[in-house]
């Protein structure tokens, strides 16, 4: 786990920029297939979600121009994303490299909350069902992309590393990590 | 070497306390029947049965709390927690409920037995009675004793002792706190959590951050301020002249430094705090007490290093094992 007193790196704005105007719909559609894949092959996703799992979640990145609104479900899990705020039960808010830290198990969630790194609001105990979901699958979201590659998923990875070293945006499981 | 015992809230948790060095994991059932009882955390009975056997593959063991105290004609779900503990091999039960403790000596004879901090059994009497009339083995003590006086109180008692080290404070008695209680209708001692996130929330206004429960605002913070969670203990209130924090800071326990005493006191194993954190949490903390533990088995100083970042309030306190007073 690294020391959350680093500065989180903040995604380029020349790379956010373009969100503001490209068409969101087929990123959503790309997103909520990864999710699928994922509630398949952790199925722990839904369950430790219990009362949760149909609730709202919109997931804020402070440092890109669009809320990432997930609903859970055990096969019709689905994303949209929004320019404006999307009204859901609850509310996690941060750098998108925190957020990627929180997935990966990089950083500790209450501690970027008690460093205000993190905001948290609406339903708090529906944001802490997902956060410990979240946090017993050991996601690596970089390997489920690469496996969503087909055959080319394997000269994926080093450039998935490379990306995580050059960029500081935790890509990859903690434990993954050379 | 102490014993190091780590927390696990879920079966990632406890493989992170495993890797990390733990000699020993504490864990808990997803219902009530454990003073964690939060949304997403704990045990499946066949989730326990793995991770013990991850445990026990590596060397470690695995405690099973069941530590809070059973609702009167629901004793059934305690019950079967203990005996479902001891199918799935666990090396020990956690318990602090008289009838449960006796239920368990009765019909559980040879599962190991400790006492919950939950129990609040703060003098050689008290730990006396739990090991002569349940056949206690451990004493977790509660977390309002100086070192000297547990020195004394090993002294008097012939049961192993182990003290938290690291993780959230609680100042009060426990097990015998009403504050969360009071205001949300739910106890760690009856329903497992303290300060429910049920009952919990953060309303940001001008980048000052309101921690409220049920529905009172208990803290408030500046945009650069720390944000702590909501218990009733370690809110900001006004007491006559005063403003501030009338029971107690918000910040966690760090006994690190004094791991060479608490030796010496003759205590066997240091518990850390925190089975409500994630797995980047569980094994931070464990790798670095686990270094700290073979420094001082090696005769070597405590290393430095802090851990206050992943602390509550972002600061660290010895607590009262160097009591001090306002």
């Amino acid at each position: 786990m690294s020391d959350i007193h680093t500065p989180f790196p903040t995604v380029p704005s020349l790379l956010a920029k373009p969100l503001s105007f490209v068409p969101l719909a087929p990123i959503a559609q790309a997103l909520t297939v990864l999710a699928r894949r994922l509630v398949t092959r952790h199925p722990g996703l839904i369950s430790r979600l219990g009362p949760y799992v149909d609730s709202s979640f919109a997931i804020a990145p402070t440092d890109l121009p669009v809320t990432l609104l997930l609903r859970p479900h055990p096969t019709a899990m689905r994303i949209t994303l929004h320019r404006d705020p999307p009204r859901a039960d609850a509310r996690i808010a941060g750098p998108l490299s925190a957020l990627l830290g929180l997935v990966h198990g990089t950083w500790d969630g209450d501690a970027l909350f008690f460093s205000r790194d993190l905001v948290i609001d609406g339903d708090t105990s529906a944001a802490l069902a997902l956060r410990n979901a979240i946090d017993d699958c050991e996601l690596d979201l970089g390997a489920e992309i690469a496996g969503l590659s087909g055959p080319f998923g394997r000269l994926l990875m080093p450039f998935i590393d490379l990306a995580e070293r050059r960029t500081g945006m935790p890509l990859r499981r903690a434990e993954a990590r050379p | 070497m102490m014993e190091l015992v780590c927390p696990a809230g879920t079966p990632a948790a406890l493989r992170a306390a495993v890797d990390a060095g733990a000699h020993t994991i504490y864990c808990g059932f997803a219902d009530e029947t454990n003073a964690r009882n939060f949304p997403g955390l704990n045990f499946s009975r066949e989730e326990l049965a793995q991770g013990v056997d991850y445990a026990h593959r590596r060397g470690a063991k695995v405690l099973v709390a069941i530590n809070t105290f059973p609702r009167a004609g629901a004793e059934g779900l305690w019950h079967r927690a203990v005996a479902d503990a001891e199918t799935a091999d666990v090396d020990a039960v956690i318990l602090a409920d008289l009838g449960l403790l006796a239920h368990a000596a009765e019909h559980h004879p040879d599962l190991r037995r400790h006492l919950s901090v939950q129990a609040a059994a703060a003098n050689p009497d008290a730990i006396n009675f739990y090991a002569t009339a349940f056949g206690v083995r451990r004493v977790v003590l509660p977390r309002v004793l100086t070192v000297a006086e547990i020195t004394a109180i090993n002294r008097e008692i012939d049961v192993e002792t182990e003290v938290f080290v690291f993780g959230g404070l609680c100042v009060m008695a426990e097990g015998r706190c009403s504050l969360s209680s009071y205001i949300t209708g739910k106890s760690p001692n009856m329903n497992g959590v303290c300060s429910p996130p049920s009952h919990v929330q953060y309303v940001e206004t001008k980048g000052a951050l309101d921690a409220r429960l049920g529905g009172y605002t208990i803290q408030r913070n500046a945009k650069d301020e720390p944000a702590p969670y909501p218990t009733l203990c370690k809110g900001c209130f006004q007491s006559g002249d005063m403003t501030g924090h009338v029971f107690e800071d918000p910040s966690s326990l760090d006994a690190k430094d004094l791991i060479p005493a608490l030796a010496k006191a003759g205590v066997t194993a240091l518990k850390i705090e925190g089975r409500q954190r994630s797995r980047a949490y569980v094994a931070q903390v464990v790798r670095s007490f686990r270094t700290a533990v073979e420094a001082v088995a090696a005769g070597r100083p405590v290393p430095p290093g802090t851990l206050a970042s992943l602390t509550e309030g972002q600061a660290a306190t010895t607590g009262a094992y160097r009591k001090t007073w306002r």
